[in-house]
C-alpha cells in the first residue's frame, strides 16, 4: 500500500528520526510513504483570525498539490497535522473563503482530500491487533507516558481523531506494542509551545509539570507526536534540573521512534535525533533483538 | 422580560473589530471563569482569561491592551474546550494580538535569539512565534 505523505519542514531538519522511523516502521507494517510532490511549509499555525486568509494560501497549496497524486494525505508532525485538517475543514465548510483562497493561489481545489494522522493509519488502516503481531522486541515492563498536548486532538469536531477528553488512540498503539501505557493528568497539556521563545518561564513551567506528572506516575520514557512538545519538553530538562536538585530526567522520544524499535530496528536510528536526555539506557534494558 | 445585549447598543468600534476579527461574539460569554481554570498559562499573566472577555464586554479594551494576557496565551485551546457556551476564546486573544501586529507592533526579535539555540530549535517553532509575535509588514 502506497500512501501520499506531508513530511513538512521540520521533519526534513530537526525532526529526521521522526520521519525515518515513521517510513521504516511503515515498511515493516506492509506501506510505503511516498513524499507528495511540491509541498511547501504548512504555515505552522492555523490562523485563528477569521479575516486572515492570507494565512490559508500555503497550506491549502499543499492540499491542492496532495488531491492531484491522491485522495488520502497522511502527517506526522502535530502542528501540520492540525493546520491542514482545520484548514481542510474550512476549505469544506466555507465555500466562500474557499474560493478567494483558491483563486489567488491559482489551484483548484473542491475540498475533497482526506487528510490522515500516522496514528490514524496505524489504528484504522494496519489495525492495532493486526501491528502486535509484527512487533520483535516486545516493550515489556516498559512505562510510557503519552503525550498528546494541545495540537493533535483539538478541536475535537474539527480534528476528529480521538475524545480530546478521554483520548485512547496512544494508549492502544502501546499496548499493542507490549508496554504499559501511564495515565497521568497532564497528557493533553500544553508544553507551552512557541511561548518558549517569548515567555521561557512560562514554557519551563509548564513542561515542568508534565514531566513531573509523568514521572510521579512512574514513567519511563514520555512519546509525542509533536516536534514543539518534544523541544520543550526534552530541553527544558536542563533548567528544571538546575533549579531542583532531586530531579530526575524522562527521555522523549517520537512515538514513531519507540514503535520501529518495537518492530525491530536498531536503536542507532535514535541517533539521528537530538536527544537531551539520552532514551538508549532505557530502551538498551529491552535486550538486543534488532531483526 | 428577555433582555438582549449587542456591540451595537453598548460597545465601541474597537470592540466590534475585535468580535468581528475573532468572529466571536463576548456576550455571549457569562463568567463562569472555567476558561481562566483550565488555562495553563495563568501564572505568567497579568490578567486572567474570563478577565479579558469581561474587559471587552463592559467596553474597556484598553485596559485589555495593557495586558500581557494574549501575548502569554499560547493558542493551546483549552479555554474553548471547556466553555459552556461555546466561546472560542483563543480567537479573541487572537484577535487582540492580530489586531495591534497590523498596526505594528512587535513582540519578539527573532534575530536576537542566540545562533546556538537558533541551531537547536524546530523550524514550526520560529515560524510559528513569528506568526504570533512579529508585525505582518
Ligand atoms: S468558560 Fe466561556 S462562559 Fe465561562 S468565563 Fe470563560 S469564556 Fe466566559
Ligand atoms: S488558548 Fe490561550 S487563553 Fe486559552 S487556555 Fe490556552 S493559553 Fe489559555
Amino acid at each position: 500500500m502506497n500512501l501520499t505523505y506531508f513530511p513538512g519542514c521540520t521533519l526534513y531538519t530537526k525532526a529526521k528520526a521522526f520521519d525515518e522511523a515513521a517510513k521504516r516502521a511503515g515498511e515493516r507494517l506492509g506501506f510505503t510513504l511516498e513524499e507528495m510532490p511540491y509541498w511547501t511549509c504548512c504555515g505552522a499555525t492555523f490562523p485563528l483570525a477569521e479575516d486572515y486568509d492570507m494565512a490559508l494560501a500555503s497550506p491549502t497549496r499543499v492540499l491542492a498539490r496532495a488531491r492531484k497524486a491522491s485522495d488520502k494525505l497522511v502527517t506526522l508532525c502535530a502542528v501540520c497535522h492540525n493546520v491542514l485538517k482545520r484548514t481542510n475543514h474550512v476549505m469544506q465548510t466555507n465555500p466562500e473563503r474557499r474560493a478567494k483562497v483558491t483563486d489567488f493561489i491559482d489551484e483548484d481545489y473542491a475540498g475533497d482530500l482526506a487528510v490522515l494522522h500516522y496514528l490514524e493509519v496505524l489504528r484504522d488502516e494496519v489495525g492495532f491487533d493486526a501491528l502486535a503481531e509484527k512487533v520483535a522486541r516486545a516493550l515489556e515492563g516498559l512505562k510510557v507516558a503519552p503525550f498528546y498536548g494541545c495540537l493533535l486532538l483539538r478541536p475535537k469536531a474539527e480534528m476528529q481523531m480521538d475524545d480530546p477528553d478521554r483520548p485512547r488512540i496512544f494508549e492502544d498503539l502501546l499496548t499493542a506494542l507490549g508496554a504499559e501505557p501511564v495515565d497521568y493528568p497532564m497528557k493533553s497539556e500544553c508544553c507551552g509551545a512557541f511561548q518558549v521563545v517569548h515567555s521561557d518561564a512560562m514554557a519551563t513551567r509548564c513542561s515542568r509539570e508534565i514531566i513531573g506528572s509523568a514521572r510521579a506516575r512512574g514513567a519511563d520514557l514520555v512519546v509525542t507526536a509533536c516536534p514543539l512538545c518534544q523541544f520543550n519538553l526534552d530541553d527544558r530538562q536542563a533548567e528544571m534540573a538546575k533549579a531542583d536538585k532531586g530531579f530526575r530526567g524522562v527521555p522523549v522520544l517520537y512515538f514513531t521512534e519507540l514503535l520501529a524499535v518495537a518492530l525491530g530496528e536498531g536503536l542507532d536510528l535514535l541517533s539521528a535525533e537530538r536527544h537531551a536526555v539520552d532514551p538508549v539506557p532505557v530502551l538498551q534494558a529491552l535486550g538486543d533483538e534488532a531483526a | 422580560m428577555r433582555v438582549r445585549i449587542e456591540t451595537e447598543q453598548i460597545g465601541n468600534d474597537r470592540i466590534r473589530k475585535i468580535e468581528e476579527v475573532a468572529a466571536q461574539s463576548v456576550y455571549r460569554c457569562y463568567q463562569c471563569g472555567k476558561c481562566s481554570a483550565a488555562c495553563p498559562a495563568t501564572p505568567e499573566m497579568d490578567m486572567l482569561p474570563n478577565q479579558v472577555i469581561r474587559y471587552l464586554q463592559l467596553g474597556l479594551e484598553e485596559r485589555v491592551l495593557e495586558a500581557n494576557t494574549p501575548w502569554i496565551c499560547a493558542s493551546c485551546l483549552q479555554c474553548r474546550a471547556v466553555c459552556p457556551k461555546g466561546v472560542d476564546l483563543a480567537r479573541i486573544m487572537e484577535a487582540v494580538r492580530m489586531l495591534q501586529l497590523r498596526k505594528g507592533r512587535n513582540e519578539i526579535r527573532l534575530q536576537d535569539l542566540p545562533p546556538e539555540y537558533l541551531k537547536r530549535v524546530p523550524q514550526i517553532l520560529l515560524i510559528s512565534a513569528s506568526r504570533k509575535f512579529v508585525p505582518l509588514s
